[in-house]
């Protein structure tokens, strides 16, 4: 299944909504990196609310997008890790090391408008602030 | 079940087994005021039940003896078993003991088994011929009374385990997005699973940035439980938000220091109020004390 990746002002969201195989994340993985500088986004959230379970294979491409996003002049932020699946994830080592997470899209909304502030964005997100309201 | 079927079907032994029951219930049944007054007062006398009062218990060994009558000329034991479970809900919260149940339940046996012998002193064959077919049955109810009693009990017991295993560790908000987790007691590995179920939970559902964890009423922690807490960090990062731990002991720092906790990932303060503090400053906040309530407590 195909992950909807959508431009929101100067952000990117990508939903994850099922269970995706190993296929879909590479995929998702190439769609979100050409987008971001096709686009200009500043940042990036990935949404995986929807997901009980995370294997080391979506970890590490989780990981990945945030290091080829960063190289790409963006910030990445994963939200909505569910609580079994993130104690699950630390149990098996894969704590997602320097990947910024938030707890819903609101928050990674308000982590990535506060990244940009700092570093000195003059262009106010506005999308994200729009988003927020509603 | 007809007579007639059970003639047809029994061999003649049982038959006298099943005729011997039929008198000994007539015969309980006909004698029933006496005998349960002369079971409440052997329940009286051997001092047990004693946080009922006395028509209490003469009213609980009416039901209980009816039951009982009915359990020997039925010989099913469902009525009974559905009694004993009531009567053990309201009576275990009072207090009563175990070796009462079973006591009152022996003396009920051994009054009964008096009368019999009283009855039928002079035909010591007929005497045999009842014990043996009173005695299982008796034998038997006795054993579910007690079972059921120990049962519920234990259902009892299991439930206010399971309440103080929820109340042991409590979630509690003091600010907006502001949680603190107060741990007291010896952390056990299921209660340190439990504990990080509640507070990842927590984060989730109150939207917390911050928690702030106290051990200051944990006096020792090993390797294991250490290592989960230091997960249980972690994890609440991955919700997005920040663990602070206050109170550690010299030896639980010890502990962490030993297992070789990556320092880098731990926030500590010194104690509770440090880690407040700080934690509102993580948020934003600043306590203020206005100059004219200074002086009022």
């Amino acid at each position: 299944m195909q992950v909807p990746i959508l431009k929101q002002g100067q952000y990117l969201i990508a939903t994850i909504q099922s269970a995706l195989s190993d296929a879909d994340l590479v995929q998702l993985r190439d769609g979100i990196v050409l987008q971001v500088g096709k686009l200009r986004s500043r940042g990036v959230i990935i949404d995986v609310t929807a997901l009980d379970v995370m294997d080391s294979f979506a970890t590490r491409t989780l990981r990945d997008i945030a290091q080829m996003i960063r190289l790409r002049g963006a910030e990445t932020v994963i939200v909505g890790i569910q609580p079994e699946v993130a104690f699950s994830l630390v149990q098996l080592g894969l704590n997602l090391a320097g990947v910024a997470t938030a707890l819903d899209l609101e928050e990674g909304l308000a982590f990535l408008d506060r990244q940009i502030k700092g570093a000195g964005g003059e262009a106010h997100s506005r999308g994200a602030r729009g988003l927020q309201k509603e | 079940m007809t007579t007639a079927s059970v003639q047809a079907r029994n061999t003649p032994t049982t038959h006298t087994t099943s005729e011997l029951l039929r008198q000994l219930v007539a015969h309980l049944r006909q004698n029933r005021t006496q005998l349960r007054e002369e079971w409440a007062r052997r329940i009286t006398e051997a001092k047990l039940l004693t946080v009922m009062g006395q028509e209490e218990i003469f009213a609980e060994a009416t039901a209980v003896y009816d039951n009982y009558v009915e359990a020997l000329e039925s010989g099913t034991f469902e009525a009974l078993q559905a009694y004993a479970r009531n009567l053990s809900e309201r009576i275990i919260p009072r207090g009563v003991e175990t070796d009462e149940v079973i006591g009152i339940v022996l003396l009920l046996r051994d009054v009964l088994a008096r009368s019999l012998f009283a009855k039928h002193q002079t035909d010591f064959a007929l005497l045999n011929r009842i014990l043996d077919a009173y005695e299982p049955a008796a034998n038997r109810i006795a054993n579910t009374v007690a079972v059921g009693f120990v049962q519920e009990r234990e259902r009892v017991i299991r439930e206010q385990q399971e309440a103080i295993r929820v109340l042991s560790t409590p979630v509690l908000q003091v600010r907006e997005r502001l949680l603190i987790l107060p741990i007291i007691g010896v952390i056990d590995p299921q209660r340190a699973r439990q504990l990080t179920e509640q507070l990842l939970q927590g984060i989730r559902t109150n939207r917390a940035k911050v928690v702030v964890i106290d051990i200051t009423g944990v006096p020792v922690m090993d390797a294991t439980v250490a290592n989960h807490l230091v997960q249980t960090v972690e994890a609440a990062r991955l919700l997005g938000a920040t663990v602070i731990i206050t109170g550690l002991s010299p030896e639980i720092a010890q502990t962490l220091v030993t297992i070789g906790v990556d320092l880098g990932k731990m926030n500590t303060v010194g104690d509770l109020q440090g880690g407040i503090e700080e934690a509102e400053r993580a948020l934003g906040y600043r306590v203020v004390q206005l100059p004219d309530t200074a002086h009022a407590s």
